[in-house]
């Protein structure tokens, strides 16, 4: 599959260089030129320096021939705004996004978008660790924005 | 009205000043204190420090009960984030939004945000007709291809004592208006005669612009 990744951070690195050793056909898109430090020197995929967000940049990385749009930099307008754009310009058949604020998360989610909130995802993960697999939320410790957006 | 400002530089300070002078109750959200602290200083406790994209923000805000919402930072990102909380989650009626790369008209389009303003359109519009004498472009008629120009007649133009059905205008054009040198406004109809030193307000569309000019004013 043609998979086009907006970040080249720790997460974005990560798939990519999962995604291209699986046999997946990898572009990568970074503002920062040093972020491709990340990809390791048998990276096969293509990298683009520019803002994902911006038409002219998603169209130069293919983004209209894409299969997936993954926005995996790290702020949640720039993402939000770059998987529509991948979405109702280039018409990209499936984009993911990740997007910080859970409550921001839910907005995108009401207007149709895939998106991973690893707030929420982490606040379990950080429950589990700390009191044991059964670990319930209680309410006093859970912010009202992360209970609704569970 | 109330009306919250998202952005508190030139643009929103500007808007927040004028909106104010009118009556409105005005709320200005900028994210930086020095920049807030100032507002406050001009305009009087009108400024919330915060990110006016984050949720907890704009509620502290009151979006819920704002009848416009105007998004302009410097950042489209964050403008188009701020419309779609602002809609989705706070049902505001009208949002303005600034967009500062005009390529990215397309997808503030495409997402049903109407009431767009690119400085940088304007300015680049303002220019074309400084550079383009004869015809000023007075505004673009919303959802339409049509555009509103505004032409004053040389006194050696052709169309001088033409009347307008003998001026073979572009098609899709009409000429709408025509204000006299005695600063009187006339509705021109097919026998109406053109006069040296009238101003003509016309309806047409932007690939007939120079056409319309060349009829009228004889300047290419």
């Amino acid at each position: 599959m043609r998979v086009v990744i907006m970040g080249c951070g720790r997460l974005g690195s990560t798939l990519a260089r999962e995604l291209d050793s699986e046999g997946h056909h990898v572009t990568v898109i970074d503002i920062d030129a040093a972020a491709f430090n990340w990809l390791e020197d048998d990276f096969r995929g293509t990298t683009i320096v520019g803002a994902g967000e911006d038409i002219a940049v998603q169209q130069a990385a293919g983004v209209q021939r894409a299969d997936i749009f993954l926005a995996l930099a790290n702020g949640d307008n720039r993402n939000a705004m770059a998987v529509q754009v991948a979405k109702h310009i280039h018409r990209a058949p499936r984009v993911v996004a990740r997007i910080y604020d859970p409550e921001r998360a839910d907005v995108y989610r009401q207007l149709g978008i895939n998106v991973v909130n690893p707030t929420t995802i982490l606040d379990q993960m950080v429950r589990e660790a700390a009191f044991g697999d059964d670990s319930a939320p209680q309410d006093n410790n859970v912010e009202p924005s992360s209970r609704t957006a569970r | 009205m109330y009306i919250i400002i998202v952005g508190g530089g030139k643009v929103g300070r500007g808007a927040a000043r004028d909106l104010i002078d009118m009556g409105h109750e005005v709320c200005v959200v900028e994210r930086d204190a020095n920049t807030a602290w100032s507002i406050n200083n001009e305009l009087g406790e009108v400024a919330l420090l915060g990110d006016g994209a984050e949720i907890h923000v704009q509620r502290a805000a009151g979006m819920n009960r704002a009848d416009v919402v105007v998004a302009c930072t410097g950042r489209d990102q964050a403008n188009l984030a701020v419309g779609q909380t602002a809609q989705t989650r706070f049902n505001v009626d009208k949002v303005i939004s600034r967009i500062n790369d005009p390529r990215n008209e397309r997808i503030f389009r495409a997402l049903g945000f109407t009431f767009t303003i690119s400085a940088t359109t304007a300015i680049v519009s303002a220019i074309e007709q400084e550079v383009s004498a004869g015809l000023t472009r007075l505004t673009q008629l919303r959802s339409t291809a049509f555009i509103l120009a505004e032409l004053a007649i040389p006194h050696l133009a052709p169309a001088v004592g033409c009347t307008v059905r003998e001026l073979s205008l572009p098609s899709h054009t009409v000429l709408a208006l025509v204000i006299r040198e005695d600063d009187q406004p006339e509705v021109p109809g097919p026998n109406t005669i053109i006069n040296a030193a009238d101003v003509i307000v016309a309806v047409t569309q932007p690939q007939h612009e120079a056409e319309l000019r060349m009829i009228l004013t004889g300047e290419s």
